[in-house]
This record gives structure tokens, sequence and C-alpha cells, in this order.
């Protein structure tokens, strides 16, 4: 148990729960929140988790704890760890069973005023395109081999099957392929899994956005970005489905015996972990870039999918329908970085759980005309409300290994969710306020409504005022495809 | 602590997850519990016309990793075959579980469950039986 009297306030927006609060711990814990955001991260056990998290081994500084910060299943929803190369450990529960759940966004010059009236249809479009909820089976099926090729070429693989353009992938993080993934290491079961579901949504908080630029806040960034206030834009939120679910599966199943074998005592066994540098910790690395990669090719089909839907309702309404990709990032990862840790470079594994990577100006990996202005952070609301763009600091890659939040976060519990809100209702309340809903279950509709989360705005100013990202452009949502 | 009826299951509020509570006498009847629990999480209904039957065998030390891989194992089968069971026939040799499953073909399915996680996972044991708090990833 966390108290509020076991926190030190660093500052209005940052606070640290020391390495002295329990024995077991190996760093602090760094939390970005206000006051208000803290009483209600208090609501649960993300403060406990992010504790237990900072047990692991290899640890080289603080836990990081963003204020979209929820409880999880073993570590926190909106936690940041990083781990020295080559002993410190890599832990699968630490990335989450949807590994590479991230969020893309597509800009256009499409005038919100000029394509009201095709709202509806263009809603149903994706709807139909883009397939969405429990189980679904893509237009996309791969054979085995064919599926090794997207584990190991991710976005690349659709580069050469016309589901993307160079632009696609060069505005995507890690151009959309991360090297090292071996689908030697990825089981049958999760092929299996995986050969079916490509270019779908899946169900839970996954979505496709249609929004409105709302607000611009930083006009030389939101320019790059090809954001225009009025205009409309696509947000695409989802994951490596099953095939990522069967491969965190199977690796916390096995790492189960591999902490005995290395001797590692943790609080919880969803937090099992094995170092860098055994066969199990390689052999995880491998599979996970695999649905890393994975994730982004399903991604990059959805949002061909979604070009065609803009496409069948648009072509001829209005001059230009075309989506162009703004940027695409992974909220659930773990990736080989460079960091500056007590004054010196080193390489550590980041595990990034329900947090975005958020490097500041002048990283190379960006593309020329972002490199200005930092990274582009994409931070999903809750259907209702906003959604933001943001990019990332010089400060965020001192203090919170370059990164940053990754949505709102869940403050209401499911049971209650479904208990006290009824989907047919939100669906009706949604719609007089002009966002067109299509969902495939009502019940999931309604743990998923904005009242289960907390305040987006509130979430962003907190990181926007710590120095960890800096606002660019508000969303406002007009149309929601849900699973 | 769980009611005090035999067996069962109810829902623990969790805020971004669903948290199980199940209780049986037995390991046997806390996977059956487990299951049918899970199942009316996600709000599954099965067709009536056709019933199909699936034999399992897995392979554990300690109760908890077999309550875990059997859930796993029915999450698979609902999504690779489309099928959920309604009948567990369930027998334990040494460190073996053998599973008759008979059940059906999925008719809906209104929610998705990822994994089954091991988060604080641990079978205790009372004067009324077992019981488990079993958290599903969404």
């Amino acid at each position: 148990m966390v108290n509020l009297q076991d926190l030190i306030r660093v500052n209005r927006y940052e606070w640290e729960i020391p390495k002295s609060h329990r024995p077991d711990m190996r760093v602090p814990v760094r939390i970005f929140a206000t006051q208000e955001l803290l009483d209600q991260i208090k609501g649960d056990k993300s403060l406990e988790q992010a504790v237990n998290a900072a047990t692991l081994p290899g640890l080289v500084s603080p836990v990081v704890v963003m204020p979209d910060v929820h409880q999880g299943y073993g570590f926190p929803i909106g936690g940041v760890a990083g781990t020295r190369l080559p002993h410190g450990i890599i832990s699968p529960g630490a990335i989450g069973y949807d590994i590479n759940c991230g969020v893309r966004l597509l800009a256009s010059q499409i005038e919100f005023h000029s394509v009201e009236k095709h709202l509806p249809h263009l809603a149903d479009s994706l709807n139909r395109l883009c397939p969405s909820g429990v189980g679904k089976k893509g237009h996309v099926r791969l054979t085995i081999n064919e599926l090794n090729q997207v584990c190991i070429k991710g976005s690349r693989w659709t580069l050469r099957h016309g589901y993307a353009s160079d632009a696609d992938l060069r505005r995507t993080e890690e151009s959309g392929c991360l090297e090292g993934a071996d689908p030697s290491k990825v089981s049958k079961r999760a092929k299996e899994r995986g050969r079916q579901q490509l270019g779908t949504l899946g169900a839970g908080n996954h979505f496709i956005e249609v929004d409105i630029v709302d607000q611009v806040f930083n006009q030389p960034a939101a320019q790059a970005m090809g954001l225009t206030t009025g205009n409309l834009a696509v947000m695409i939120h989802c994951g490596s489905r099953g095939f990522g679910h069967q491969i965190c599966t199977d690796y916390v199943r096995e790492f189960q015996s591999a902490v005995k074998r290395y001797g590692i005592e943790l609080p919880d066994r969803e937090l099992v972990c094995a170092p860098l540098d055994s066969p199990e910790g390689k052999n995880y690395l491998a599979a996970m870039r695999c649905a890393a990669n994975y994730a982004f090719a399903n991604r990059q089909i959805l949002a061909h999918f979604a070009r065609q839907a803009f496409e069948e309702t648009l072509a001829g309404a209005v001059p230009n329908w075309h989506l162009y990709q703004v940027y695409d990032i992974a909220h659930n990862m773990g990736k080989i970085e460079t960091h500056e840790v007590d004054g010196k470079l080193i390489e550590i594994c980041v595990h990034r759980k329900g947090a975005t990577r958020a490097f500041g100006p002048g990283f190379s990996g960006l593309p020329a005309e972002y490199r200005p202005y930092g990274q582009p952070v994409l931070v999903p609301g809750s259907m209702g409300t906003a959604s933001w763009v943001l990019v990332g600091t010089a400060e965020s890659m001192r203090r919170s290994f370059g990164s940053s939040c990754h949505g709102a976060g869940r403050t209401m519990s499911r049971k209650k969710a479904k208990k006290s809100i009824w989907g047919e209702d939100l669906r009706k309340e949604l719609q007089a306020r002009g966002i067109h809903i299509r969902a495939g279950s009502m019940a999931g509709l309604a743990e998923e409504a904005p009242q289960a989360y907390k305040d987006v705005d509130a979430v962003v100013e907190t990181v926007h005022e710590a120095g960890i990202a800096d606002k660019v452009a508000r969303l406002k949502p007009v149309a929601v495809i849900k699973g | 602590m769980p009611p005090k009826s035999a067996s069962g299951f109810r829902e623990i509020a969790h805020t971004a997850d669903w948290e199980l509570e199940v209780w049986a006498p037995n390991i046997l009847g806390l996977l059956e519990q487990a299951a049918q629990g899970m199942y009316d999480l996600i709000a599954a209904q099965i067709s009536k016309e056709r019933r199909f039957t699936r034999q399992i065998t897995l392979q554990f030390i300690e109760p908890e990793d077999l309550l875990i891989d059997f859930l796993n194992e029915l999450l698979y089968l609902a999504e690779s075959e489309e099928l959920i069971f309604d009948h567990f026939h369930l027998v334990i040799e040494g460190n073996q579980m053998h599973a008759k499953l008979v059940g059906a073909p999925i008719k809906s399915m209104a929610k998705e469950i990822k994994a089954a996680t091991y988060h604080h996972l641990n079978i205790v044991e009372s004067n009324q039986g077992l019981y488990a708090n079993i958290v599903f990833d969404v």
C-alpha cells in the first residue's frame, strides 16, 4: 500500500516514491501528475504496481509513471522502466500482451463543413472495410511463409504488396520495422492466430476515429504534420492482435521457470523476466520484434482500407479526399535505446507499457521535416472527448527515457461502467453531440464510455507543463468505429 | 473470502481489466468455475445445433500454472476454432490433467480477453475448499 505521506513532492507536476519505501525496491518511482490526478491515481493499485516494477533486476534509474497511469496486471499501464544491457532483464509482462499496441494518425485537406452530410456513410464505409470486433478475421490471409515475411519486414511487407507508400514508412516509428525479429522464436500456435488477423482492429479499447483538427497550439509543427484547423484527420488505435497475445502468453509461461533458473525473486509472477543476454531473454526479444512488426503492418493495412473508405465516400464530393500519414507510434514495446545515465551514454532496454516514445528535436531517426520539432506523440482520448498530438522534448530524454503519456487512462472499473452506463443510451448521447458511433457490441461500448476515463486534457496539460511533451494540436471526434 | 456456496464465481472491480474471484471444493471444480466465469465475462453465447468434443492434456507443476494454462487454452480454442465449452470432464493423473471438453460453436461473443494472467495469482485453501482471484487482460 502506498499512502500520500510516502510520496515526496518534487514540484507541482512530479512526485517520488523513494527507494526506502520498501526494502526490495532497487530504484525509486517517479510520477508525473498534478495533485488532482494523483488523487485519482490513488484510487487503484497503480502505485503499488509501480513499486513492484521497481524491484526488477538491472534497472538503471527510477521507474517512471505517466499521468494517465492506471492499474494493470503486474506492471502499471502508463509505466516506463529502463534496464541495463547486457545483464539487466527483459519482462514480457512489462510490455504487455498487445505487443506494439499503438496509434497511427492520418491528416487530410478535407474541410469538415464540406463533408458533414457524408459522415454517416463514411462511418459505415470504415466499419465495413476495416474489420473490427471479437476474433475478427481480415481481408488479408497469409501463408506461414508470408507471415514469416511480415514478422521480418513489418511495414516493408505492406509496401511491397501495395498497402503502403514510401512516405507512410518514413513517417512510422522505426520506419515500421524493428531489426532482429526472428520468426523461429514464435510458436506455431501464435502463427496460426496471426495468419488470419492482419488488417483487423479487434475489440476492447481499439478504434478508428475520424476527427476534426479543433485547435492548433504549435503552428510550425502542425504545418509540418499537415494538420490544419477545421480539417479531418483519422486516428487508428490497435496492435498485434492474437499473434502478439499468444507470443506474450507463451513467454510469460516459459519465464515462470526461467526466473527460478536465474535466481530472480519477484513480488508478482506476472513480472517474470530473464536477463537480456540469456537464451530466454534473446528469444523473447526476437519474438517480440516479430509481433511489433506485425502490428506496424496491421495498422498500415487498416490505413489502406481507411483510405479506400474515404475514396468510396468522398471522391467527387471534395477535390482531394486523400489521407496523408502524420506518424505511427507504439505504446507497448521493449526497445534497445541509447540514453544518458549518470552522465554516460549507455544502451538500455526501455520497457514502455502504456507509454509513448517521445524523443526530442534533432533525433536522427525522425523524418527531416519533424526534426526541428521532435517526434510526434499521439494521445487518443475516449470517444466523446479530445485526442491530442504532441511532440517529444529534450527534457523527456533527460527525465522519462524519452517517453510521454499514451491516452486518457481509465479511472472507472469495467464492472461499474457496465452497471451504470447503457451502451445504446451512450450511442444516442454521442450521436446527439454529432459523433457517429459504429460498434460491434453495445456492452463493449458501455465499458469504454468517456465517463470511465480521466480528463485527457488534464493529462496532456500535465506532460506539457512538466516539460516531457509539447502540445501541437487538439482533435475532436466526429465518427468512431469500435470493435 | 468468497461467499459460502460450494462453488461459484463473481466479478471483482478492476480499473482497466477484468478480475474474477472463483471458488470450489477442489482444483477440478475451481478450473470449471474459472472457465464458466471467463465465458460469462465475454458474454459468450453458443449455438444449440451442433456439439463438438475436444480433448486436451496439460502438464503442470503448480496448480496456478494449470489454472492459467487451462484458461488460455480455452481462449485459444474460442479464437482459433470458435468453440465454447459448457461440459468439462477433467481428470488429474500425477502432473498431467486430461480434459474432455464438450461444447458448441460460438453464436455471439460481445467482448474479448487477451489472456489470463498470473497477476497476484494464488490458489488459497480454506475450510470451504479452494479460492483464487484471476486477472484477465482485456
